[in-house]
């Protein structure tokens, strides 16, 4: 099975350092498949005009490839209308779209904006700005021993004084799956609404944000087998119709006069100036592709590499793991090596062929709560196998030698 | 390749206690630090009549940042300040790649064993975060004055 994978992504046979390749960075952006890369090409050798400004056939069949690759997000997540789906270039675009058009308009001194001491800086710092610019509260849900939010924390802090719950659906540091759904509907109960960080979780797992009853979702083309510089964002069209523009310029706009502009209705209302056509082209590739792989069998490939490696790592009593206890995790592990810093980890096993991520995670909050400067992180895609993970645990087994420790 | 960075002496100095310690008589203090990689250093100097009485480390980070950092203390302990911003200048250099000859190099004294960092862009400013805290704290003080 993961055989054909492999086969449809090239880079995956490549060397690294004199060895194969075990690309255990998936976290922070994935590979992509040939037909993604064949989509993007295909685009420019035979379809690329600026969509939405010309007359003539080019331009209409690049229109197409855009518009119909928004349908095609509409549906993979289950919104009601493609009029709901804004094309950004990443998560964090997409997250700061949310906090300067919706936070910077709704909030009021007093308020509070709710978030997790887990998120990523993207779903942090730009709450931080709404919170100091409207004199709001920034609260933090924190987590409990296993890694997971503290009930007690949501109980304590979810009040009427909330106005904007933000969180991520899977942390890119513990890969633990928060339950957004009933978060949402607790949320609704004190009049907050929801926003949702799916840069990790929209990969990965089967995402239906009327189902979760988000408010709004983000997420990024580049972790899920896309290009770079393609991201989305999901609103309400309730909410994004009542919320002034991001950016301004053409494309965005009805009419426009010396001193005054009306303008357009979504989504191009949140999509000023020439998009990214071959962005988007290679996302409707790539969900297409993930659809074909499916969403169970990604979970099934997906565990078995996390179980196996946790399950390796915890027989290293010089290995430490973190929030690796908890049954709700997802394709991520994270784990020092007893007196070596992760970047030396991430170096050994680089030379050695393995890809691991080492540093903070862009979680700095995080990793203060969990009591580390930083961690080491594979985390795993469905194209990797069984022998990427035996890779691992045999590099690992190396670090404190190299180190003069062992 | 990795028997040429993780060295014994690397290993050593990245473990050592000995410069990790607060000066009762420091004048000058810096903080360094590498936001993506979380390596942080505070280097505390004590510096009279432009000699480097003495110097001393605390931090966190990979065994390279605090090696080097150790190493750099060593170094540029007793020195005159005018020296000790020429060194700081030769040990940039020489990671950047832009000096090579060991003769030349010598000046560095163990410091020059983490010559072949200049071969891993990704460890370069770990290797050189000391010796950037170094130069903006001198810069610093003599702005001061
Ligand atoms: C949970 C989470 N949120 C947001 C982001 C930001 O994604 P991007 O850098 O693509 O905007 C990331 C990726 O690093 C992430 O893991």
């Amino acid at each position: 099975m993961s055989k054909n994978f492999i086969d449809d992504f090239p880079i995956l046979r490549t060397q690294m350092n004199g060895h194969a390749l075990a690309y255990l960075d998936n976290g922070a952006t994935t590979q992509k498949p040939d037909c993604v890369v064949r989509s993007i090409c295909g685009y420019y050798g035979g379809c690329n005009a600026n969509p939405h400004r010309g007359v003539y056939e080019l331009s209409a069949k690049a229109t197409k490839i855009y518009e119909d690759a928004r349908r095609k997000v509409a549906k993979f997540i289950n919104a009601k209308s493609a009029r709901e789906i804004i094309f950004t270039k990443n998560a964090t675009e997409s997250l700061n779209l949310v906090a300067y058009c919706y936070g910077l308009t709704n909030l009021h001194a007093g308020d509070e904006i709710l978030i997790t001491v887990a998120e990523h800086h993207s779903n942090l710092v730009p709450w931080q700005m709404v919170a100091r610019a409207m004199g709001a509260r920034l609260n933090y849900i924190y987590l409990t021993a296993d890694g997971n939010l503290s009930a007690a924390d949501i109980d304590a802090k979810l009040t009427r004084r909330t106005k904007i719950l933000a969180v991520t659906q899977i942390s890119n540091v513990l890969g633990l799956v928060n339950d957004v759904k009933t978060l949402a509907a607790r949320a609704h109960e004190v009049g907050a609404i929801v926003v949702v960080d799916g840069a990790q979780s929209v990969p990965h797992i089967p995402v239906d944000v009327r189902d979760l009853d988000a408010d709004f979702l983000a997420f990024s083309g580049h972790k899920m087998l896309s290009p770079m510089g393609i991201g989305v964002l999901y609103g309400k069209r309730e909410l994004l119709d009542e919320m002034p523009p991001f950016l301004r310029g053409g494309d965005m706009i009805e009419y426009v006069t010396e001193q005054e502009t009306t303008f357009a209705e979504l989504p191009q209302k949140f999509e000023a100036g020439t998009q990214n056509v071959e962005g988007a082209a290679g996302l409707s590739a790539a969900i297409d592709y993930l659809q074909t792989v499916g969403f169970d069998e990604i979970a099934r490939i997906e565990h078995n590499l996390t179980t196996f490696a946790i399950d390796e790592l915890k027989k290293l009593p010089y290995v430490e793991l973190y929030g690796c206890d908890a049954a709700n995790k997802v394709g991520i592990v994270t784990f020092n090596v007893r007196d070596v810093h992760p970047h030396d980890v991430a170096t050994i096993l680089d030379a050695q062929g393995v890809a691991i991520r080492a540093g903070h995670h862009c979680a700095q909050p995080l990793m203060k709560f969990l009591g580390v400067n930083a961690t080491c992180r594979a985390s795993f895609y469905f194209y990797n196998t069984r022998r990427d993970v035996e890779r691992l645990i045999d590099a690992v087994k190396t670090v404190r030698g190299v180190m003069h420790l062992a | 390749m990795l028997e040429n960075i993780y060295t014994e002496l690397i290993a050593e100095h990245s473990q050592s206690r000995d410069n990790r310690r607060t000066l009762p008589n420091a004048t000058i203090t810096e903080r360094g630090h590498n936001p993506t990689c979380g390596d942080e250093i505070t280097l505390s100097l004590e510096v009279t009549d432009g000699l480097i009485r003495d110097a001393a480390f605390s931090g966190d980070g990979c065994a390279i940042s605090q090696a080097s950092t150790d190493m750099m203390i060593e170094l540029l302990r007793g020195k005159t300040v005018d020296e000790a911003k020429k060194l700081a200048e030769l040990f940039i250099d020489m990671i950047h790649g832009d000096i090579t000859d060991d003769d030349e190099l010598e000046p560095l004294d163990e410091a020059a064993a983490l010559k072949n960092i200049s071969t891993m862009p990704a460890r370069v400013k770990c290797a050189t975060l000391a010796w950037h805290t170094f130069d903006t704290a001198i810069k610093r003080s003599e702005a001061q004055r």
